[in-house]
């Protein structure tokens, strides 16, 4: 038996931040390395974006502006929903499950760390994502990039208010999955569900007015209307269900879920399995 | 400071002026209705290996993930290196090392990009290199984590769990699924981490893994310690009546006794030369440990 070895004074922790910068790291190694869901979050949009490109993408909406047009913008919105909502609420749960979680809570690591690492790998695949629509639609579906610096200032808000909100909820979802496995299964329908009622697969001001209610208390419906006023031209305005863009309206509704996916996510996430804390 | 509560005579505390790693009064712990840990006394004194034995159920995970700071507690006091688990913060994390039963994570890094990683999480860490070699990982440092065997992904666990330079490490059921190779090179490895002065508790099913690696075992039944002692004196295992046989007449004779030198040594006269497949048995530690579960759930009954 060794005699009494009173605890050493030990060099200062690692902060928080520089351990969340290797979380982002470890993060992206791991996301880019899991063939799954890689195709899930990159193929799918794009292979969607051909889907219906071809199909319906020739469809005028008014003078000069496609359907493909259209969709390129539901599905930017949509890739802010599948990098963030979509890939936390599912790959939380499976951390849950797969242990993950319950080593991250055993070691020093301050919990920061952790989120800043999901909110860096969640910021990177976005970047990537959207890069990659953006190049397949004007490649291919004669998507105009704005030149106006305001359409830009608009898309930089919308994406980071996206990104946040949508961020926070699905780390506040990852709690609704019983377990990893059926998570996809629960999440993927809500995603689909939003898409379809929030002007994504189809023009917005077309659908019944009950859908449109429904659509307008969720973040993706908002989403979707502030990128298409950067991406289609001023024109297109008139498409809308108030004759404009609504700009300010998408803002206050995306920081509006900003604050209660916040809310939500320190009352509802829990890093232990249920009724194993 | 008297340590060690008479609560039950199988239960030999540790010395009164042990240094402890970790004390342990009255814990509880209910879920529902039931009560999973109903009073648990357990001392781990600093640089032994403790392993905690106990059929499914009993008690010992809850315990372990309690002292761990996983899971709270209803009731009692527990003290792990001067801090209590419930208020452990990331200093008082540093000093333990934890490894999981049924981890499955870190299948897309490689083993060195795993413990490098991690290491990054502890203030005075080893040497990423020079813990895979500890482990036996050294060929496997490029391989990812869903390429490893069962064996070799609990060492990658192990390398894990000592990255931080522990003064405490929990091992959770390690060698679950191992074939008998791989076992006796985790003991190996167990045994080289005990001779550098770490204290480990360690929960097993496997009575043969406690007799070799512990120093003192606990028997955990329907929640509570009921026996803690050196291996050989587990539950009066040294005191108890060995059992001779011997073949005699073409058949197998046997005797139970407390003085087993002595009937051999009368065997010995009346075979002159070799007693025919003589044997002499002493409790097993299983046997000891079976008749204390066994005695326990009676006792409930």
């Amino acid at each position: 038996m060794t005699s009494a070895a009173p605890p050493v004074s030990r060099p200062s922790s690692p902060s928080g931040l520089s351990l969340g910068l290797r979380r982002v790291r470890i993060e992206l190694k791991t996301f880019f390395r899991d063939r799954n869901s890689a195709v899930w979050n990159f193929l799918l949009p794009v292979l969607l974006l051909v889907i219906f490109g071809s199909v319906f993408g020739s469809q005028n909406l008014g003078p000069g502006i496609t359907f493909a047009q259209y969709f390129v913008a539901g599905m930017i919105a949509s890739g802010v929903l599948y990098t963030s909502f979509q890939n936390l609420a599912i790959a939380i749960p499976m951390e849950r499950d797969d242990g993950t979680l319950k080593r991250l809570q055993g070691t020093p690591m301050p919990k920061v760390a952790y989120f800043i690492g999901k909110i860096g790998l969640v910021f990177v695949a976005y970047v990537a994502q959207v890069t990659i629509l953006i190049v397949v639609g004007v490649a291919f579906y004669k998507l105009h990039l704005p030149t106006d610096p305001a359409k830009w200032f608009t898309f930089l808000w919308a994406s980071v208010l996206g990104l946040i909100s949508c961020t926070l909820l699905g780390i506040a979802f990852s709690v609704v999955p019983k377990n990893g496995k059926g998570a996809s299964a629960v999440v993927s329908p809500i995603v689909l569900v939003l898409q379809f009622t929030s002007g994504v697969f189809f023009v917005f001001s077309q659908l019944p007015h009950w859908m449109q209610v429904f659509a307008s208390f969720f973040p993706l419906k908002w989403l979707t209307q502030a990128m298409r006023s950067v991406f289609l031209p001023d024109s297109a305005a008139s498409l809308e269900v108030a004759g404009s863009w609504e700009l300010p309206a998408c803002a206050a509704v995306l920081a509006a879920w900003c604050v209660g996916g916040l809310v939500m996510s320190l009352v509802f996430f829990r890093w232990n399995k249920r009724g194993q804390d | 400071m008297t340590t060690g509560r008479a609560s039950d005579p199988l239960v030999v505390p540790a010395p009164d002026d042990a240094d402890l790693a970790v004390r342990v009064r009255g814990l509880r712990r209910s879920y529902g209705e039931t009560r999973a840990v109903d009073g648990v006394d357990l001392d781990v004194v600093r640089g032994e290996v403790l392993a905690l034995l106990g059929p499914n159920g009993a008690g010992k995970t809850t315990t372990t993930e309690i002292l761990e700071g996983y899971r709270h507690r209803d009731g009692g006091e527990v003290d792990v290196l001067g801090c209590d688990p419930a208020h452990g913060d990331a200093r008082w994390r540093s000093r333990l090392g934890i490894v999981l039963q049924n981890a499955n994570d870190l299948g897309d890094l490689t083993v060195e990009e795993a413990v490098s990683h991690f290491a990054g999480y502890y203030p005075d860490p080893h040497g990423p290199l020079e813990v895979i070699e500890s482990v036996g990982l050294s060929d496997k440092r490029r391989t990812r984590g869903f390429d490893l065997s069962g064996g070799q992904r609990r060492r990658l666990d192990v390398a894990l769990g000592v990255i931080g330079r522990p003064e405490l490490l929990f091992l959770d059921e390690p060698t679950t699924g191992f074939d008998p190779e791989a076992r006796r090179e985790f003991w190996d490895l167990i045994r080289g981490l005990r001779g550098s002065g770490t204290t480990i508790l360690l929960t097993t099913h496997y009575l043969d893994e406690a007799e070799v690696l512990a120093d003192r075992v606990g028997v955990i039944s329907r929640g509570r310690l009921i026996a803690c002692d050196v291996p050989a004196r587990l539950g009066g295992r040294d005191e108890s009546q060995a059992t001779v046989s011997w073949r005699e007449d073409g058949v197998v004779r046997s005797e139970v006794t407390h003085e087993p030198t002595g009937l051999v040594h009368d065997l010995a006269g009346r075979f002159e030369g070799e007693i025919p497949a003589l044997a002499v048995h002493r409790p097993s530690l299983e046997d000891v440990y079976l008749s204390l579960i066994n005695d326990d759930s009676e006792a409930e009954s």
